[in-house]
């Protein structure tokens, strides 16, 4: 057995991992060679797919069934001597010895990853006990002690809280302090923050790197996002299809990256952090604007029982404009309202007061709130959804031929041979293959799948394009090639775009203006580029400013402006 | 991160490389692009060697039914008096010639009559000495198939018609066995279906209601079912089927009943058809489908019914067997189907006394099997594809 150099605590040598599924087998990690040292953070960075999180989870001996190592050693300094990880019995004590005390993992999913019938103290507790021989009291003391650890405040009585009652910033805090429950030297943290906002994002980033330097352990951190990767790594490893295609210092992989795909990863996310001008865009806000195409007037959405005690303003007084050939973003942390207010002007959702109005040709009006069910279908052939979900949006049932195709015979628009030739023409438009017409949805990526929705969205040749949240799903260089798709096919189409993001970089490279929505206001609307550069209010300065950037020499997070709600908050949060 | 979706690359598709993926076999290819849903879940039904098992059963079954005048030796009415009670023979395959030397003849052993002394009870023992001559596709007597097509031949039969061929034993007037068993599978076998097709329809029209519009509509339709379901459904059915007229010919006795069975039936796929349509109504496709402006009905049956054909398939497949155990029990009680019809459960009406069951017990055994095998086959089958009918789910 190897030995190790004195800083490194685990190393893993030539790790590959198949997958034998049903129609073929799935070299998910092949050669994968890196280590991890002492009081350092090493950044596994790679798209979906790319083999990264079973990797991590290789290091426990956690990979579900028809995952198999095939080769290679994961070998972990074991005080004085090196213990091969892949040797042990995946369900043996010497393994179980490990998990936990020596490795410890913070997962994605704070929702799921906590156990929502037991108390966190108890949850916290069970672990601290697992690996040391504390009694109930002290066991108590110290988890107390983990929980103030990682701020959470008052940690005496919050201890005894169900995970239900925590919001997704503090399950992760949590789990956080359960990983630490142990003392562990080596902390795996997968995707720890990709399910928070950007807020919440910067402060567990900040609380983990804080609790890394000072316990001196070492970190695999493994993400899908460059701005993470410049905020807290030490080093580098770039992963695509199972290989690490590149490793070194975070400084050089930023700033003289050698092999072409991590400069094509960090392009399109550099990329992001710039704004496109569109030929014509904002001649909207000149003198001579013309009428804007959708008018939003004090709409509101109250769930719950009328102005009752428990009501919910989801939505509360929200007013914009949309002009023709523009590009509103509506930007805002998960429950601030963003989507219910895409769905109030299509009206999916009922609005509880307001009104909406829609300008088809100048001069002609529609209040969108008071249109009958002819009418409604009538505003829905000019305005189109796009969803968030490319997986969900699409029936796995249909080929693409009949989702794309869909709209159009219900409209009586096309069919036979008309339909076929208008849905290939469709699928050229948003650079699909039309050869591929006959294929179901699970045969295309999510990227493809995203541009079968703007097809389907296209074919009724609409006026109005409300994208929702319709570049989450998808990695960082799809999401900018769906982007220019975007911006290319407004030029020629003539579309206006209200597009609702959670992704500042997003908003900022696709729109013009951008509505800031908090708590169910708009409390800020103004051009993309002062808003991200130069926001007036404090909540959008600090939204702004906990966006990771992704460059190593020019760390954000750390100089941050933290916004602090005021006092009186809208009920039930 | 499971990395097994997209293993497939579109023609446009900008990555060169993509996952290093490998056949299996060397030389296959891997490509899953252009199948369809049906064939996914084929795939996934075919893995299951269980589930194939009881289908292969299953299909065998309604084999015997569709052919079963050909396949019984005998007609399930023809009673011979001389043979009460006689006991199962064995097919044998080689005969001993009287010079010792052995031939092959298909036969059974012929039986002779014992008195039990002391009770002065006539029994009918195999007789080893007696030889039957048998034969596959012998002229035995005439019937028509599926009632039209006039033949006499039978797939197996004693070559003299009046030989006795008893392979299951006779019951207590001398009829075979054997032949009013192959007989029964036809009725036991079509009642569940007819009776899963009634509260197919029934459960897939009110599911889909309830669980499309909801509210109230819901909620009256989910109280009626709870209502039907907290009946017991024993007396329920003494109660219906007392009511059927005695001057009744067999076959509509027999219809009347499938629909009285299928009462029981329709609620629980109603139930499973409108779990699946409230979850998948907020599903974004559905949404994305009225965004194109269609219809309910195009909404109900265009897009969201497609996608639990294959989970109302699986629960069809489960319903099936409550049918055939409901009509087992019914006509065990003597509810049901009467004689001249011949089912299962009429079967084992004649095996309800001790007496018989220790003297006779094969005509216990036989038909309780049939109706186990039977149950058993529908409910693996129905499990496998029940586990088969999501292809998408992960």
């Amino acid at each position: 057995m190897t030995d190790l150099s004195p800083d490194v605590v685990l190393s893993v040598e030539n790790l590959s991992i198949d997958f034998t599924l049903r129609t073929h087998i799935l070299h998910a990690v092949q050669n994968v060679n890196f280590q991890l040292k002492r009081g350092k953070t090493l950044c596994l960075v790679g798209e979906s797919g790319s083999g990264k999180s079973v990797t991590a989870r290789t290091l426990l001996q956690i990979v579900d069934k028809p995952g198999r190592i095939v080769d290679g050693s994961i070998l972990l300094r074991n005080g004085t001597k090196v213990t091969d990880i892949t040797k042990l019995a995946p369900t043996g004590a010497a393994m179980r010895a490990i998990r936990g005390k020596r490795i410890g993992l913070i997962f994605q999913e704070p929702m799921s990853s906590l156990s929502p019938v037991h108390t966190i103290g108890s949850q916290i507790i069970e672990a601290i006990r697992l690996h040391s021989d504390l009694d109930k009291k002290a066991a108590r003391a110290r988890m107390v002690e983990l929980l103030s650890q990682v701020e959470i405040p008052d940690p005496d009585t919050m201890a005894d809280r169900y995970t239900f009652e925590f919001s997704g910033g503090m399950r992760q805090r949590a789990m956080i302090a359960m990983a630490l429950a142990s003392n562990p030297d080596i902390l795996i943290a997968d995707e720890p923050t990709t399910a928070l906002d950007v807020t919440t994002q910067a402060e567990i980033l900040d609380l983990i790197k804080r609790l890394q330097v000072e316990r001196g352990m070492a970190m695999l951190l493994i993400t899908h996002d460059m701005g993470v990767v410049a905020e807290v790594a030490d080093e580098v490893a770039v992963m695509r299809f199972g290989r690490v295609v590149e490793t070194g210092a975070v400084d050089k992989i930023f700033h003289d990256a050698e092999h072409s795909y991590t400069r094509q990863l960090l392009a399109s996310t550099v990329k992001l952090t710039s704004h496109v001008k569109a030929a014509d865009s904002t001649a909207a806000l000149s003198a001579n604007a013309p009428e804007p195409v959708l008018s939003v007037r004090n709409v509101s959405k109250v769930f719950g029982w009328n102005n009752g005690a428990k009501a919910l303003r989801a939505v509360d007084n929200a007013s914009f404009d949309l002009y023709p050939g523009e590009n509103l973003g509506i930007v805002g942390e998960s429950g601030s309202g963003k989507t219910t207010l895409g769905r109030l002007i299509l009206r999916i959702t009922e609005p509880t007061e307001g009104k909406v109005v829609y300008r088809r040709e100048p001069g002609s009006e529609v209040d969108v709130t008071r249109l009958d069910k002819h009418g409604l279908r009538a505003f829905h052939r000019d305005a189109r959804l796009v969803f968030q979900d490319p997986f969900a949006s699409l029936n796995p049932r249909m080929t693409v031929k009949e989702v794309i195709g869909d709209p159009l015979i219900v409209n009586g628009l096309a069919k036979g041979k008309a339909l076929e030739e208008r849905v290939a023409e469709l699928m050229r438009l948003v650079g699909l293959d039309p050869l591929g017409m006959e294929r179901y949805p699970h045969a295309f990526s999510g990227g493809q799948r995203q541009r079968i929705c703007i097809a389907r969205a296209l074919a009724l040749d609409p006026k109005i394009i409300i994208a929702d949240e319709a570049t989450a799903a998808l990695d960082v260089s799809i999401r900018s090639q769906i982007l220019d798709l975007l911006l290319d096919l407004r030029q020629r189409l003539n579309l206006s775009f209200i597009f609702i993001s959670h992704d500042i970089s997003v908003v900022r490279y696709f729109c013009d203006r951008v509505a800031v929505m908090h708590k169910g206001r708009i409390v800020e609307l103004g051009e993309a580029e002062q808003i991200c550069t130069a926001p007036k209010e404090a909540y959008t300065k600090s939204l702004i400013s906990a966006v990771p950037n992704p460059d190593p020499r020019d760390k954000r997070l750390m100089h941050r402006h933290r916004f602090v709600a005021p006092a009186i908050e809208p009920a039930h949060v | 991160m499971n990395a097994n979706d997209q293993i497939t690359l579109s023609p446009t598709a900008s990555n060169i490389d993509g996952p290093a993926i490998s056949p299996l076999k060397k030389g296959a290819t891997v490509s899953t692009a252009a199948i369809g849903p049906w064939r996914l879940i084929y795939g996934k039904l075919i893995r299951q060697k269980v589930a194939m098992l009881a289908g292969a059963i299953i299909l065998f079954l309604y084999f015997i039914a569709l052919f079963a005048e050909f396949l019984a030796p005998a007609l399930p009415a023809t009673s011979k008096p001389q043979y009460t009670y006689a006991p199962p023979q064995g097919i044998s395959l080689f005969t001993t010639k009287p010079d010792g030397s052995s031939e092959f003849q298909l036969h059974v052993k012929g039986y002779k009559v014992e008195i039990d002394k002391i009770a002065l009870r006539r029994s009918f023992v195999v007789d080893e000495n007696k030889i039957i001559p048998i034969g596959l596709f012998v002229k035995g007597p005439a019937y028509k198939l599926w009632g039209l097509i006039p033949m006499d031949r039978h797939l197996i039969g004693p070559y003299n018609l009046n030989d006795p061929m008893y392979l299951l034993g006779t019951d207590r007037l001398g009829r075979d066995v054997f032949s009013r068993l192959v007989y029964g599978t036809r009725v036991s076998m079509s009642i569940g279906l007819i009776g899963v097709a009634v509260s197919l329809v029934l459960g897939v029209v009110i599911g889909s209601i309830s669980g499309f519009y909801g509210g109230w509509v819901d909620t009256a339709i989910q109280r009626v079912i709870e209502i039907i379901s907290a009946m017991p459904t024993i007396p329920l059915w003494l109660g219906l089927a007392a009511a059927i007229p005695l001057t009744w010919s067999p076959v509509n006795v027999y219809l009347v009943i499938t629909v009285i069975v299928s009462l029981l039936g329709w609620t629980s796929l109603a139930r499973e058809v409108r779990g699946r349509f409230l979850s998948l109504r907020g599903e974004d496709f559905v949404t994305a489908a009225k965004l194109d402006g269609s219809s309910e009905m195009r909404l109900i049956f265009r897009h969201i019914l497609p996608s639990l054909t294959s989970h109302i398939l699986a629960v069809v497949t489960l319903a099936v067997p409550t049918m055939i155990v409901a009509e087992t029990s019914l006509s065990f009680l003597g509810i049901g189907l009467k004689p001249p019809v011949v089912s299962w459960g009429v079967l084992l009406q004649d095996a309800q006394n001790i007496r018989t069951v220790a003297t006779a017990p094969w005509l216990l055994i036989w038909p309780s099997l049939a109706v186990v095998l039977a149950v058993l086959s529908f409910n693996f089958f129905g499990d496998g594809l029940r586990d088969a009918a999501d292809p998408y789910d992960n």
